[in-house]
């Protein structure tokens, strides 16, 4: 067994692993936060994708005693006192349809916009290549990454 | 999926971890990015006794010039990661065949994990790196309890995920030449973004004003069992001119000596063809008029 400190969303968690366990277990069995889900578990569909030391990898692919000392954010740390902007936009520009591929995205989506305030559709659709929607609804996605760039630029008054 | 046991070190220098590969040789292997390996696990196509996590190895994340001028060389660590090859300044001035190719690598949370070192000593005969590696004919550093050796980049692919790496030696560093005067190319064909290589063309060119090649090296991957520099293919367009039929002729030999693979993604005429197409498509995004 190994001892596993990660911090998860801001709150620290420590347990007892077998070597063995993959991280996406570990978030939804040990640290119980289950937004991160299981799809392919083959790390092609994305959907257990979370922000690791701030950037978004497969949850799947990774064992949890790697995550020792890791930042790691799920699709339960987005939000603040509100719902993250990229939320907000798969809400109203209603990019969810199962909803199953719709907490990678997020995690994906909002990734992109920390680095790129004004991406092009192509960019957008580059940062998506590692999550799948097997509704299809891709173009929603897109169109509320885009909504999301563009609230999120107006409440900084950023203007480009 | 769940991998079987194994037990798992996390040693913090290469030096250990070299000492840890010797003791268990076939039972244990190094973990990098874990892209392949985690998946071969829970697939379990590959079980180990000793899992060798190399991710706490700072010495060999890097990416450094060595020396200047036409000797120039750049250094590269054998866990430095697809995506910081791909932001990598340097390497975008001075060698920018690596970052070309490891932007179209998997997608970005595979980016984000999969690194240099894994890619080439996984040995898919679809990957995408070891092409851009033998065009570049790189030197790779091993590692072993003996102490280091350098490989050849020709020397070192030797079949299906098989390589000159023995199970106790580590990739420690990939070193490319700087060739100012080169244009470099990689083409990818594949179904969609993220898939491995149906067909992919490495290409490295110096051409003179008129046209005329003086120096090629194409690294193909994708069809066959290993990625292979396409030697025949090269041989006839060195020092003649680029002209539309020397350039169809000598794509033409793209696949000569080799067993074209066959599977779901492409039939062995259509990927010969896409070989031929790709090879010529490179050359002319070297920006050769033809
Ligand atoms: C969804 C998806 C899409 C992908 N698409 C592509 C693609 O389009 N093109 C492509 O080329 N690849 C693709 N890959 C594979 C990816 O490139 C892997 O990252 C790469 O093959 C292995 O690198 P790694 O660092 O992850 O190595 P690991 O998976 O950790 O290791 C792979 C093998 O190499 C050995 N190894 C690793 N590092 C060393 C070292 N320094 N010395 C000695 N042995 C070592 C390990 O023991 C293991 O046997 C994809 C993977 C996924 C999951």
């Amino acid at each position: 067994m190994h001892r596993v400190q990660a911090r998860i969303n801001g709150k620290d968690y420590e347990h007892e692993v077998e070597a063995r366990l993959l991280l996406v277990h570990y978030i939804r069995e040990k640290a119980r936060l289950t937004g991160t889900h299981v799809g392919c578990d083959t790390g092609n569909c994305g959907a257990c994708t979370i922000l690791y030391n701030g950037k978004p990898v497969k949850s799947c692919m990774l064992l949890a005693v790697q995550a020792n000392r890791a930042e790691i954010t799920t699709v339960e740390g987005l939000a603040g006192n509100g719902l993250h902007p990229v939320q907000e936009a798969f809400l109203n520009r209603f990019a969810v349809q199962c909803g199953y591929c719709t907490p990678g995205m997020l995690l994906s989506a909002s990734s992109l916009l920390e680095s790129n305030a004004a991406p092009s559709e192509a960019e957008i659709r580059e940062a998506l290549e590692g999550n799948m929607c097997m509704c299809t609804g891709y173009q929603q996605i897109v169109d509320a990454i885009k909504y999301a760039a563009e609230t999120m630029r107006a409440s900084t008054g950023k203007s480009l | 999926m769940i991998p079987s046991k194994f037990e798992y070190f996390a040693p913090a220098s290469l030096a250990e971890a070299v000492s840890l590969l010797s003791k268990y040789q076939e039972e244990a292997k190094p973990l990098a990015g874990g892209q392949s390996l985690i998946s071969l696990l829970k697939l379990r196509l590959a079980s180990l006794k000793y899992l060798v996590d190399l991710a706490g190895i700072a010495e060999l994340n890097y990416i450094r010039e060595e020396g200047a001028g036409p000797s120039g060389t750049i250094s590269i660590g054998a866990l430095t990661t697809y995506a910081q090859i791909k932001e990598s300044k340097l390497l975008q001035s001075k060698c920018p065949l690596l970052p070309q190719t490891a932007s179209v690598v998997g997608d970005v949370q595979v980016r984000n994990r999969g690194t240099l070192g894994g890619s080439l000593a996984h040995a898919d005969p679809a990957g995408d790196m070891p092409a851009a590696i033998l065009a570049l004919k790189a030197e790779l550093k091993a590692v072993g309890p003996q102490g280091e050796r350098w490989i050849q980049a020709d020397d070192f692919f030797l079949g299906m995920m098989e390589t000159a790496l023995s199970p106790d030696e580590i990739l420690s560093e990939i070193r490319v030449p700087v060739l100012p005067d080169h244009k470099m190319i990689y083409r990818k064909a594949a179904r969609r973004p993220s898939d491995f290589a149906m067909v992919g063309i490495a290409l490295c060119l110096k051409a003179r004003d008129d046209q005329t090649c003086e120096e090629i090296s194409i690294g193909v991957t994708g069809v066959t069992d290993k990625p292979y520099r396409a030697e025949e293919t090269e041989k006839r367009l060195r020092g003649k001119k680029l002209e539309p039929k020397i350039i169809e002729e000598a794509a033409s030999a793209i696949t000569e000596g080799v067993d074209v693979m066959e599977n779901m993604h492409a039939s062995q005429d259509f990927r010969s063809h896409l070989a031929r197409v790709y090879v010529s498509r490179a050359i002319a995004a070297a920006g050769i008029r033809s």
